[in-house]
């Protein structure tokens, strides 16, 4: 029973993983706040190609965190367009500019610790665990 | 009607497998109950949190034991 499946779904992210610097930043962002056990990264593909599967799977979840790179909030959007309400954040708004943002390991702490910091405390509650801080 | 199962086979795929079975008795329709185990097979449906349930190659829900009221609405659709 190794491979089961049916733990709780707790809070899924989304990142916007677009093409651009910020849509980089939203990825490793997601993917570090997963490895830190904040919240369980999911596939916004997925949604947007409306497998079915998928979507049942992320009703499931407590929360829904969508994080965008830029104002389009591509995955935010998404969400809202398979029926979901994600809690969202949106980097430019953090003061993240495409086009002028390095993607460093000290830029995705400093990104971390903003969601971290604002609304996602109230979203991320209930979930195990906090940052590991690396 | 065809409806699966999809979970490894711990208790919350076996109380759903119950609870989909309590159903289909209960609105006394032909359906075939099956089980996918496989995770490989699970994934393919795109299930992420199990255990799910698939209606005619549907996933109609993930990640929940419906109870067997929410399984006949289901199924009456």
């Amino acid at each position: 029973m190794g491979n089961c499946m049916c733990q709780e779904a707790g809070v899924l992210i989304f990142p916007c993983s677009g093409g651009s610097d910020v849509g980089e930043l939203s990825d490793r962002v997601a993917r570090k706040m997963a490895k830190c056990g904040q919240a369980r990264m999911f596939c916004l593909a997925g949604i947007g190609a409306h497998i079915q599967g998928m979507i049942e799977s992320a009703k499931s979840a407590n929360k829904i965190i969508a994080i965008d790179g830029c104002q389009i909030l591509c995955s935010k959007k998404i969400l809202e367009h398979a029926g979901f309400n994600p809690i969202s954040f949106n980097l430019k708004e953090m003061g993240f500019e495409k086009g002028k943002t390095q993607i460093t390991e000290e830029i995705i702490e400093k990104a971390a610790d903003k969601i971290s910091g604002g609304k996602s405390e109230e979203a991320i509650s209930g979930n195990s665990g906090g940052c590991c801080g690396n | 009607m065809k409806i699966e199962i999809l979970g490894v086979g711990c208790s919350k795929c076996k109380q759903l497998t119950a609870n989909a079975e309590a159903a289909v008795k209960e609105l006394n329709i032909q359906a075939e109950i099956g089980k996918v185990t496989d995770i490989d097979k699970i994934t393919e449906y795109g299930v992420m949190m199990t255990p799910a349930l698939a209606v005619d190659d549907t996933v109609v829900s993930a990640g929940k034991v419906l109870s067997k009221d929410e399984i006949k609405k289901i199924l009456s659709k």
